[in-house]
């Protein structure tokens, strides 16, 4: 089983088709969507996090192709600034996934990316806005 | 086995004092036992890194030519206040940018100016005959400043609440982002080497104790603002709510980036963290006892923050160990625990202070008075009340 974030470009006169939907009922995909701005008219974007076998995974990438997305390995990113963060661990307050956790042993902040899921709770929560999304 | 202050003092100035910090002591007791540690240690140090609402500095910036008195004052657009003498400020940490809002305030103007970065200092003024003028736009560093020191009326409160939720709503505070429907718990205390933690009936820390403050040697000036010693304290004597609290002064330029980081709390505001550490020297088996208190024994009670009113219902206390755990039980309900206070810089503090005493030779000061003992009279609330009521 493969897990990849995808960055999709929807056009601005994007089918109505349902594309979501035939990731998982077509192509036995796991879709998790992280953000997406859709707008009647205009480019939309989405990042999603897609799990599936690699063949699944590469013939749901060719049927969004094949709708008029455009398809990217996410470029997004969840950066922790180490310079600014002080340990304080608000943000282990709010991740739910606990990617964000403290050290039992050290109380220091460890972030296991794998874990993320874009949610940007902490992004909000920290004090010292040393959590930021690039998007 | 009692040591006196002199001894202690002596010990450090000659090099042959044993310091420990307050983690260090209760792990040395329980393998040796009160008497013993109590014996074999001279000073045992604490620190803590949390958010500190009530702090801020005093400014002086010298006179321009022609002189101003300034009486509208702005540092990089963070107004500060301008009713002292002509050319003095103080600057509070939760002031806010009027451009940049919570983004920037009062505490990122003292990092910025800590870490040696020039800031755009505007003021105003009607223009006298001893200062006629009536603008100024200029900037400043930390070495410009003649003066430059903290005055924090309120630091290191003596334990603090623990916050939950149990509204169906995201709750933005002071203690951090809290989850609806007791979805988490944030908690706010270095615990076992919290100062006031430590030496819970301030025996030893009153006015005049020299401490640690930002980095900077300082010292505590008075109790703090809402010093409640009149509160319920646990079989060793300790508070297990928010409780005494300090009041601090030292010198801005002495102090470090390192121990003093401006804070923006979503929905709230704006304030810093600050660290402070306070020597306690091991006078007797009695405060020995107390220094060895671990996170096990300290609790804290738990607050409904949902309740938007003075005084919110309680769910009880609870462990630091069980808060550092990451999961405590409130409501029958398993809930996932976050500090708010840093325990490495709380570690770090306690370590460079035990450096400074051990190396620099500093030395303690026996408070000059003692804050407001236990069975004083606690916090009075504010009623509201019209002029004909008085």
């Amino acid at each position: 089983m493969a897990r990849k974030r995808l960055d999709l470009t929807f056009p601005p006169r994007q089918s109505l088709k349902p594309v979501i939907y035939h990731l998982v009922k077509d192509y036995d995909l796991v879709p998790n969507i992280l953000r997406a701005q859709i707008h009647p008219a205009q480019e939309g974007r989405m990042v999603l996090e897609v799990t599936g076998s690699k063949e699944a995974f590469q013939a749901g990438v060719a049927f969004l192709e094949g709708q008029g997305l455009t398809v990217n390995e996410a470029a997004s990113d969840i950066v922790l600034d180490e310079d600014r963060c002080v340990d304080c661990g608000l943000c282990t307050a709010v991740c739910k996934p606990d990617a964000l956790t403290l050290d039992p042993v050290t109380q220091r902040l460890t972030f296991d990316k794998d874990k993320c899921v874009y949610c940007e709770a902490c992004v909000i929560a920290c004090p010292r806005r040393a959590i930021t999304l690039t998007f | 086995m009692a040591k006196s202050w002199e001894e202690i003092n002596a010990r450090i100035a000659s090099g042959d004092a044993v310091v420990l910090t307050a983690e260090e002591f209760g792990a040395l007791a329980a393998e040796d036992g009160v008497k013993a540690a109590a014996k074999r240690v001279d000073v045992v140090t604490t620190g803590t890194f949390g958010p500190m609402c009530s702090s801020g500095v005093v400014l002086n910036f010298g006179h321009s030519d022609p002189p101003i008195r300034m009486t509208e004052i702005t540092l990089n657009d963070v107004p500060a206040y301008g009713g002292l003498a002509a050319v003095d400020t103080y600057l509070g940490v939760t002031e806010t940018s009027t451009v940049r809002g919570i983004e920037y305030g009062g505490a990122h103007v003292i990092e910025d100016l800590l870490r040696g970065r020039a800031v755009r200092l505007k003021a105003s003024s009607p223009g006298t005959d001893c200062y006629p003028r009536t603008e100024i736009d200029t900037w400043v560093t930390l070495d410009d400043l003649n003066q430059a020191y903290f005055f924090n009326p309120r630091n290191a409160y003596q334990n603090y609440a623990v916050a939950v939720n149990t509204t169906d709503r995201v709750l933005h505070t002071y203690l951090g982002t809290l989850l609806p429907r007791l979805g988490n718990a944030t908690y706010c205390s270095a615990g076992a080497l919290s100062p006031l933690l430590n030496d819970p009936t301030y025996r030893t820390i009153g006015i005049g104790s020299r401490i640690f403050v930002a980095g900077a040697p300082g010292y505590v000036a008075w109790e703090g603002t809402q010093h409640n010693p009149h509160t319920d304290r646990d079989e060793h004597g300790v508070p297990v709510r928010p409780a005494g609290t300090l009041a601090v002064i030292a010198d801005l330029k002495a102090a470090s980036p390192e121990y003093f980081s401006a804070a923006s709390f979503t929905g709230y505001g704006v304030s810093s963290f600050v660290g402070i550490g306070v020597p306690i020297p091991v006078l007797d088996e009695d405060i020995a006892a107390t220094l060895a208190l671990t996170d096990a024994d300290l609790t804290a009670t738990i607050y409904d923050y949902g309740v938007q009113r003075r005084s919110r219902p309680s769910f009880g206390t609870v462990s630091y160990a069980g808060l550092r755990s990451g999961c405590i039980e409130v409501d029958g309900k398993r809930v996932p625990t976050g500090p708010v206070s840093s325990l490495p810089k709380a570690r770090a503090i306690a370590a460079e202070l035990k450096r400074w005493i051990a190396e620099e030779r500093f030395m303690l000061a026996p408070p000059v008075q003692q804050l407001p003992q236990p069975g004083a009279p606690g916090t009075k609330p504010l009623d509201i009340r019209t002029g004909e009521a008085i």
